[in-house]
């Protein structure tokens, strides 16, 4: 063949491929340069490359940080990095950088990827704490593969393991107690305060309005709140539209979007990404929600705002793994049931959203208030992130750890009893003795 | 070629006058005389050691000491989120200087001790060990050494830390961790090591 020829296919061909990259890389499907499978935590925002990585730059610490630093620092990261910037662990740091995230976290590496999206061996503590077994007694015959079991250490959250509390609550009553969750109340933003209960009568819709719809909306909290059909049609005094935008709820609802958006459900918008449908989840979902798109109206009845419809149902109209499918026939279901047909006071159901989008007491402008956190990945993994804010406020920590660390149970939905003693609080109270 | 390098060369000149004048104008911000003291490392860290040690005796005394022991207005506690209380004073200091690791890596400080309550808190560099060595045997003197960690040097200072406050001897002296149960007032605990980069 001449030569002329060969470079002319040779040149042609390199243009055309580098044209399709181009047009991949552009045209925002990305996967073509996924060096692996990327984890289960960042897997919805994938084809957001620069979200993490910088141009010939690597992966930016910050870029980690701008989505994770809040939630470490309401952790009270028990491995923050500032601990480690003194020189005198430039010896540790040397072996084991802790004060990156991607030391321990690396991308794209599925083989060596756990549930944690922790990428060392399961015994990296060994580096730094050898010398516990000399210090405590009772850690003597464990080996190093055993301080993340569920029940015992977290790296970063230990909030719910550290000693004293332990100890503390070990002494308290085992028994479960009837209880109830904290009472959460309607937020009224301050655009909407002093304003007068709405009726059916007042609704300042056009005709597109069914009578159904304006009936939803009369007996909701909005309408309760003085908030109109055009204070989320119009917007800021902008036309009328049929299907306002979440960033309408937002213009009240501060503090929900933020945790909705560092979630699952929401983390594609917060890239400026299309939002997640249930075809996009790796968790077995129904077949009949695979095309719908998430925001505040997908789990909240847009004009009854139901937050009771929120809780349970909306989450089961798509979730349709083993630990979802088994919640009707669980003891916090028949909880929920009591709660709902009124023969059990408010809160002392068990929903979905009790454990998942739990209530959080937070300090907001001067005033503490009970805000339902809706970044339902927060308490996810580890699970024991789940104790203090959810578990506790009806079971004792012993319970609530030992069922934590039985997969079985928290499949099955918590329907029986845990099969294993987690004896981390009897180590502790033992030290004490 | 010639006019080339002879071009280079004007420039060269004309580019160093302008240098020179301009930072002659401009090398002082406030136009008034220039205020650097140029003082030492160790002048230095004795400045910030005097800082912290002044901090830290007002807490120990002043705050906890005041309203958990003589007050009873609030007690501190090694788990102060959790039981609304004040910080321990060890705590307090230690937080500072994560606080000021964020800022800033041309010094450091740590509160160490040959009988530390967390491990992780006992000399491990040579240093350290004999600056505790040091200023428990005569507390009065700071211990001065130069020491490469990671590469990087550092002249190390280690000041003595004493008990100024009952609350400092009963707690140390109650934790079940604590490996030395005999401090009296006054007792060298430990000692604050200051670091500074040097290059």
């Amino acid at each position: 063949m001449h030569p002329r020829f060969l470079t002319f296919v040779w040149i042609m061909t390199t243009v055309g491929l580098a044209a399709y990259l181009a047009i991949q890389i552009s045209g925002g499907n990305r996967s073509l340069f996924l060096p692996g499978r990327t984890s289960d935590g960042h897997h919805q925002i994938e084809p957001a490359c620069d979200a993490c990585h910088t141009p010939f730059g690597g992966v930016r610490q910050d870029a980690c940080l701008e989505c994770h630093q809040a939630e470490l620092a309401a952790a009270e990261d028990s491995h923050a990095g500032s601990k480690f910037a003194d020189p005198r662990n430039a010896g540790d740091l040397a072996r084991l950088d802790v004060r990156q995230c991607i030391t321990c976290h690396i991308e794209h590496r599925p083989e060596i990827t756990d549930a944690m999206g922790l990428t060392l061996p399961v015994d990296f503590c060994h580096g730094c704490h050898a010398d516990v077994v000399e210090q405590r007694p009772t850690h003597r015959d464990m080996s190093f593969d055993t301080c993340a079991s569920a029940g015992c250490h977290n790296y970063h959250d230990n909030r719910s393991l550290y000693e004293d509390f332990l100890v503390r609550q070990g002494n308290s009553e085992h028994a479960t107690v009837a209880s109830a969750l904290p009472e959460r109340k309607a937020w009224i933003s301050r655009e909407a305060d002093g304003r007068l209960p709405l009726t059916a009568a007042d609704a300042d819709r056009t005709t597109s309005a069914t009578l159904e719809l304006i009936d939803a909306w009369a007996g909701s909290a909005h309408a309760g709140a003085g908030v109109a059909c055009s204070d989320c049609h119009r917007g800021q005094g902008s036309r009328w539209t049929d299907h306002p935008l979440d960033r309408v709820c937002s213009s009240c609802h501060e503090l929900e979007p933020q945790g909705f958006v560092a979630g699952k459900h929401g983390m594609r918008r917060s890239v400026d990404l299309n939002p997640v449908t249930p075809s996009g989840a790796r968790l077995p979902m129904r077949s009949d929600s695979m095309s719908r798109t998430l925001g505040c109206g997908s789990c909240h009845d847009v004009h009854a705002v139901n937050v009771r419809h929120a809780a349970v149902d909306a989450c089961l109209s798509c979730h349709a793994d083993e630990h979802s499918l088994a919640y009707s026939g669980s003891p916090h279901f028949r909880l929920w049931q009591a709660e709902l047909s009124v023969e059990e006071k408010p809160g002392s159901g068990v929903s979905c959203a009790s454990c998942h989008l739990p209530r959080e007491r937070r300090r907001v402008a001067g005033e503490d208030r009970i805000v339902v956190q809706h970044n339902q990945n927060a308490n996810l993994r580890p699970n024991e992130k789940m104790i203090r804010d959810v578990c506790l406020n009806c079971h004792s920590l012993v319970l609530a750890i030992d069922a934590l660390a039985d997969p079985d149970l928290v499949r099955r939905n918590f329907v029986g009893l845990p099969s294993r003693h987690v004896g981390s609080i009897d180590m502790a109270l033992s030290g004490e003795d | 070629m010639t006019h080339l390098l002879s071009n280079c060369r004007l420039w060269l000149i004309v580019s160093a006058t302008l240098l020179t004048v301009l930072s002659g104008c401009g090398g002082n911000p406030s136009g008034g005389p220039d205020e650097s003291v140029g003082i030492s490392a160790k002048v230095m860290a004795d400045a910030l050691h005097a800082v912290m040690e002044s901090d830290r005796t007002v807490y120990a005394t002043r705050v906890v000491h005041r309203l958990q022991d003589q007050e009873n207005v609030i007690r501190a506690s090694e788990h102060w989120r959790d039981e609304k209380a004040l910080p321990l004073p060890a705590q307090m200091f230690r937080m500072g200087a994560q606080e000021a690791a964020k800022k800033t890596d041309t010094f450091s400080y740590s509160l160490l001790s040959k009988w530390p309550i967390n491990k992780k808190n006992a000399p491990r560099t040579e240093m350290e060990i004999a600056g505790l060595d040091s200023v428990a045997k005569d507390p009065s003197k700071p211990f001065y050494g130069r020491e490469s960690l990671g590469g990087i040097e550092y002249l190390t200072a280690v000041y003595a830390d004493q008990a100024v406050s009952p609350a400092c001897v009963t707690c140390h002296n109650a934790h079940q961790d604590s490996p030395r149960t005999d401090f009296e007032l006054g007792d060298t605990m430990g000692g604050i090591v200051i670091r500074i980069r040097l290059r």
